[in-house]
C-alpha cells in the first residue's frame, strides 16, 4: 500500500487537457552537443541560471539535474567522448533557488549511496529553502563499481534494489510527515520554539540500514518535496504507482504513452490511489524551425553533432569488450566478434549483461540488410529517435495538443541539445503555440511546485498509525 | 607585539594580519534565545526571504565571509532522569536550521564578495558527496566557497544514520581522511582536462582525470569526481584549534584555524601562541588564525549586560569563545587589537537582528576608517582573500615529469603553501 492514500481515490482517468513542460539538464551524456559554436559550459553557474530563467519565462514546472555517482568509464578508462562532470544537484538547485520564484526544483539522488535521514533533510532543506518547490528523482544503484567511491562499498543484489528503495522513501516519508503544523511558536512571547510533542521521532531497523532519528525541519508550503521515478521495469513500475507523484517515462511516442498511461493507471488503482494521482512526464528533444524542411535539416545536422565518428566506434565497443579503433566509421559493421559473451557491469553505460555474441550478429545482419555503416547505424540506434519531436513550430504544437486532448501524457520533461541557448526557440515559439491551443498555462497556478503539477496535498497520516513515539 | 611571526600580505591594511571579518549567520543569532528578540517571528529562520535579508545585509555591512553553522535539532538541557540518548526533546529555545550547504549555496548568486563557508560534518557523513557539494558550492559562487570542518562525536547523529558513535580520539582521524578525500578529489580532475576537441571527437582529456585511491583506516574511495575541479582549484579549508592532530595541521591540512581563548583580553596572546606553534612548518607559513568572538553590543537603548541577562534567562549561553559585552567603541578597540595579531575575527553575534545593524552602523566603518580591515573585493575569490595562490593539481605532470599518469601522494597542502611561499616574498 501506498503510504498516504488518497481518501476518495478516483476510479477513472480524466485528463487534464493540457500539459506541462520540464527541462532536464543532462550535463553528461552524448545528447548535449559540445562541438559548436553555441556550445556553452556545462559547469559554470551563468549556463544553470540561463537555462532556468528561461524555462521560467516559458512556465515550465520543472528544473531537473541529473546524478551519476562514478564517473562514466570507456574500456577501463574514463569515457572521453561525450560531455562529463557537472555539479552536484542539491547544491546547484539551492543556488538556482535565488535566483527563479515558481519553477520546481529536481535532484535525481540515489538511494543506495545516501542515508536516508540524511538525504530526507537535505531535501526537506531545499524545499524549505525554495518556498516549497523541490522534487526528488528517486534513483537506485546496485553495482559495487559505484560503491567504491563511498563507505561501504557494493552491499546491494540487483534483485533487492527496489525493495530497499522502497524502504528507504518509506523512511524520508515518516521524516516529513514528523512536524505537526503549527508546531512552530506563533510569536516571540512563546515559552517554547517548538510546541512539547510536535515532533515524532523515527526508527526504521531494517536489512541494508538503521535509523532513529528525530527529524530536523517541519514541512514546506508544499507539505513534502514532490517525488519522480523513471523505473521502467514492472517492479519499477509498481513502486512508481505506490510512492511516486511524477513518473519521468520513456513512452513519449502517442501509442505507446497511451499504453503507458493505462499500464500506470491499473497499478496506482490497484496500489489504493486515485486514477490521476500519478503524473507522466516522458523524456523528449525538440528540434523545432519555422518550416517543417528547415526542421529535418536541422534533425541531420544535430544527428551529425550528437554521434561522430569516434563515439560510434565507441558504441560498438561497449559491446564488443575490445578496440575497435581500426574500423572505418563509415565503412560495415566490424566482422570479428565481441571478446566476451554478456557485457559486465555498466559502468555507467546502461547495458548491464547485454548477450554481446548475439546482438553482434543481430546488428550485422540488420545493419547490412539496411545498408548502414557503422556510423548510420549507431546513430539510428542512439538517436532517441522516439523521443523526439521534430517539425515547424505549429506541426508540433499540434501533436501536442492531440496528446493534451486524449490525455496520452501529462506533459514532457526536455533534453535541451544545446546548453544554454536550447530551451530559446521552445519558449519563444512552442510555447505561445501551444497556449493558443488551450493546452498550455498562461500563468503559474501557485508557487509551490505541486500546485503547478497539479498535485493534491498528501493527507497526513492518522495520528493512531504512527510511530507511538513522540519527543 | 614583536613575536607576531608573519605579515601575511601587504595589503591587508596597517594591520599585522589580514584584515578579516566573518559572521556566523545561523538562525537568529548565536545566542540561543535569539528568537525571542527577533522581530520577524519564530519561524523565519526557515524561510528564504530571511536567509537572503541577512546575506546581504552581512555583504553590505562589509563582512568578508560569511559562516553557516549546521547542527540537528539541539535536544537542549535534559529534564532530570533522562538518559543522553537524546529521548529528551528539544529545549525550550532548541530551533531548526536549514542545511548549511544549501544556505551557502542559496547566497552564492545573490552576492559578489562574501566568502561563503559552510560547517559540514565529517564522521557521519559521505566524503565523497561532501567533497562534490562542496566543489559545487565553488562554482554557484564563483570561487567565493570555504569549507568550516566539523566532525560530530554526538550519539544522535550517529544513530540517525545507523552507524556506531565514534569515540572522542577517533574524530580527529575522521576529519583528516574526509579532508584528504576532498582534496584528492579536487585535484581529479586536472584544469585543463576539459578539452573539447573536434578533431579527435574527445570532450575530455583521459590523460587528465585520476583516480585518487583513497584507503583510510574505515574505508576507501576511488574516484575520480564527478565534478570538474572547483574554481579556486582547492576550496580554503578552517577548523577550529584543537580538531586536528597537530601534524595534521603542521602538514597544512587546512588552510585557517578558529583560535578560541577564554576572555576576549587572552584573545591576542593565544593567536600569538598559536602563531608560534606553527611556525616554520612543512606547509611554510602555517595555517591563518582566525579569532572567536562572541558578541552583546550595547543597542537600542539597552545596555549589553541588561540584553544578555535577559536571553540568558531563557537559556544560558553556553559557548567555549570569548565573549565581548559592551559598547561598539570599546568592541572598536578589542578587535583593532586582536586583528593587529590574527589574521581575521569571527564575530558571533548574540543577535542577528539586533547585533548586527549596530555592527554594521558603529563598528565596521570606524575600522574601516582606522585601515584595520583588509579591502572588499568583487568577485575575488577565498583564496584571494587569504592570499593563498591558487594551486596546481597535485596531479598535474610537471614540466620534468614525463609520465601524465603519474599521481603523487604528496602531503595534501604541499603545493598550495609552496606556492604562496613564492607568492608572499
Amino acid at each position: 500500500m501506498s503510504q498516504n492514500p488518497n481518501p476518495h481515490p478516483a476510479r477513472e482517468f480524466t485528463p487534464s487537457g493540457t500539459l506541462q513542460l520540464g527541462v532536464f539538464f543532462q550535463g553528461v551524456n552524448s545528447g548535449t552537443i559540445w562541438k559548436t559554436a553555441g556550445s556553452g559550459s556545462q559547469t559554470d553557474f551563468e549556463s544553470f541560471r540561463r537555462l532556468a530563467q528561461t524555462a521560467e519565462r516559458g512556465l515550465f514546472s520543472a528544473f531537473f539535474l541529473g546524478e551519476g555517482l562514478r564517473l562514466r568509464e570507456h574500456l577501463g578508462r574514463p569515457h572521453a567522448l561525450d560531455v562529463a562532470g557537472r555539479p552536484d544537484a542539491q547544491t546547484m538547485l539551492a543556488a538556482l533557488a535565488s535566483v527563479t520564484s515558481h519553477i520546481g526544483l529536481v535532484a535525481t539522488q540515489n538511494t543506495t549511496y545516501n542515508d536516508p535521514a540524511d538525504l530526507a533533510h537535505r531535501l526537506s532543506s531545499l524545499d524549505l529553502i525554495s518556498g516549497g518547490r523541490a522534487a526528488w528523482n528517486i534513483v537506485t544503484t546496485d553495482n559495487a563499481w559505484t560503491g567504491a567511491n563511498f563507505r561501504r562499498g557494493g552491499y546491494l543484489d540487483h534483485a533487492d534494489r527496489y525493495v530497499h528503495a522502497e524502504a528507504f522513501v518509506r523512511t524520508a516519508k515518516q521524516i516529513w510527515d514528523a512536524w505537526d503544523d503549527g508546531a512552530i511558536a506563533a510569536s516571540a512571547a512563546a515559552g517554547r520554539w517548538s510546541a512539547p510533542g510536535a515532533v515524532r521521532r523515527v526508527r526504521h531497523a531494517g536489512r541494508h540500514y538503521t535509523v532513529d532519528v528525530t527529524p530536523r525541519l517541519p514541512r514546506s508550503a508544499q507539505y513534502r518535496p514532490v517525488l519522480f521515478q523513471a523505473g521502467d521495469s514492472p517492479e519499477g513500475r509498481d513502486f512508481a504507482a505506490r510512492q511516486a507523484d511524477v513518473i519521468f517515462s520513456a513512452h513519449p511516442t502517442f501509442d505507446a504513452a497511451l499504453d503507458f498511461r493505462r499500464d500506470i493507471v491499473d497499478r496506482t488503482l490497484k496500489a489504493g490511489r486515485g486514477a490521476n494521482d500519478v503524473k507522466i512526464m516522458p523524456a523528449s528533444e525538440f528540434i523545432l524551425a519555422p518550416t517543417p524542411q528547415e526542421a529535418l535539416e536541422k534533425k541531420e545536422w544535430v544527428r551529425s553533432l550528437q554521434i561522430g565518428p569516434q563515439q560510434a566506434i565507441a558504441y560498438l565497443e561497449q559491446f564488443w569488450g575490445r578496440e575497435l579503433q581500426s574500423f572505418d566509421p563509415d565503412g560495415p559493421l566490424p566482422a570479428i566478434d565481441p571478446v566476451v559473451e554478456e557485457t559486465s557491469e555498466t559502468r555507467g553505460s546502461g547495458f548491464h549483461g547485454a548477450k554481446a555474441r548475439q546482438l553482434a550478429d543481430q546488428w550485422r545482419a540488420e545493419a547490412k540488410e539496411k545498408g548502414l555503416s557503422i556510423r548510420q547505424f549507431v546513430s539510428a540506434r542512439t538517436s532517441r529517435g522516439d523521443s523526439t519531436f521534430t517539425g515547424s513550430y505549429t506541426e508540433v504544437a499540434d501533436q501536442l495538443a492531440e496528446y493534451a486532448r486524449a490525455g496520452a501524457v501529462d506533459g514532457f520533461n526536455i533534453s535541451p541539445w544545446l546548453i544554454p541557448s536550447g530551451l530559446d526557440e521552445i519558449v519563444d515559439h512552442l510555447v505561445p503555440a501551444l497556449q493558443e491551443r488551450g493546452v498550455y498555462p498562461t500563468e503559474y497556478a501557485g508557487t509551490t511546485l505541486r500546485e503547478n503539477l497539479g498535485l493534491a496535498t498528501p493527507v497526513r497520516p492518522a495520528a493512531a498509525a504512527e510511530a507511538e513515539a513522540r519527543v | 607585539m614583536s613575536q607576531t611571526p608573519r605579515t601575511r600580505h601587504a595589503s591587508a591594511g596597517k594591520g599585522r594580519g589580514r584584515g578579516l571579518l566573518l559572521l556566523e549567520l545561523d538562525g537568529a543569532g548565536a545566542h540561543p534565545a535569539a528568537w525571542r528578540a527577533s522581530r520577524t517571528g519564530p519561524a523565519a529562520v526557515l524561510t528564504p526571504a530571511r536567509l537572503r535579508d541577512v546575506v546581504l545585509a552581512a555583504e553590505s555591512a562589509g563582512f568578508h565571509a560569511a559562516t553557516f553553522a549546521d547542527r540537528p535539532l539541539d535536544p537542549g538541557p535534559l529534564p532530570a532522569g533522562t538518559d543522553a540518548t537524546g529521548t529528551a526533546g528539544p529545549g525550550p529555545d532548541a530551533t531548526a536550521r536549514l542545511n548549511a550547504l544549501q544556505r551557502a549555496a542559496f547566497a552564492g548568486p545573490i552576492t559578489r564578495s562574501l566568502a561563503l563557508i559552510p560547517e559540514v560534518d565529517t564522521a557521519y557523513t559521505e566524503p565523497f558527496h561532501v567533497s562534490t557539494q562542496l566543489a559545487s558550492l565553488d562554482y554557484v559562487s564563483g570561487g567565493r566557497a570555504g569549507w568550516l570542518v566539523a566532525a560530530s562525536g554526538s550519539a544522535d547523529e550517529a544513530a540517525a544514520v545507523g552507524r556506531e558513535t565514534v569515540p572522542g580520539d577517533r574524530l580527529a582521524q575522521e576529519a583528516a581522511d574526509s579532508i584528504e578525500v576532498s582534496r584528492r578529489l579536487w585535484d581529479s580532475w586536472e584544469d585543463d582536462a576539459v578539452i573539447r576537441d573536434v578533431p579527435t571527437g574527445r570532450y575530455l582529456d583521459a590523460d587528465k582525470l585520476h583516480y585518487i585511491d583513497f584507503e583510510g583506516g574505515n574505508y576507501s574511495v576511488k574516484g575520480p569526481s564527478i565534478v570538474p575541479r572547483p574554481l579556486q582549484g582547492q576550496l580554503p579549508v578552517l577548523a577550529r584549534a584543537g580538531l586536528l592532530a597537530r601534524e595534521a595541521v603542521a602538514a597544512g591540512a587546512v588552510d585557517a584555524l578558529l583560535v578560541s581563548a577564554p576572555t576576549p583580553e587572552l584573545l591576542a596572546a593565544e593567536i600569538t601562541g598559536t602563531r608560534a606553534d606553527f611556525a616554520g612548518g612543512a606547509a611554510g607559513a602555517g595555517p591563518a588564525l582566525i579569532a572567536e568572538l562572541d558578541v552583546v553590543l550595547d543597542a537600542r537603548g539597552e545596555a549589553a549586560a541588561g540584553r544578555l541577562a535577559g536571553l540568558d534567562g531563557h537559556t544560558p549561553w553556553q559557548s567555549p569563545r570569548a565573549r565581548f559585552v559592551g559598547t561598539a567603541a570599546e568592541l572598536i578597540e578589542l578587535l583593532a587589537e586582536v586583528l593587529g595579531v590574527a589574521d581575521g575575527v569571527r564575530l558571533h553575534p548574540a543577535v542577528l537582528e539586533v547585533d548586527l545593524e549596530e555592527l554594521s552602523r558603529l563598528v565596521l566603518p570606524e575600522l574601516r576608517r582606522r585601515g584595520v580591515l583588509a579591502p572588499v573585493v568583487l568577485d575575488a575569490s577565498f583564496r584571494d582573500q587569504l592570499g593563498l595562490a591558487r594551486p596546481a593539481s597535485r596531479y598535474a605532470a610537471t614540466p620534468s615529469d614525463a609520465a601524465p599518469a603519474a599521481a603523487p601522494a604528496a602531503a595534501p597542502a604541499a603545493a598550495p603553501a609552496a606556492a604562496n611561499q613564492g607568492d608572499k616574498s
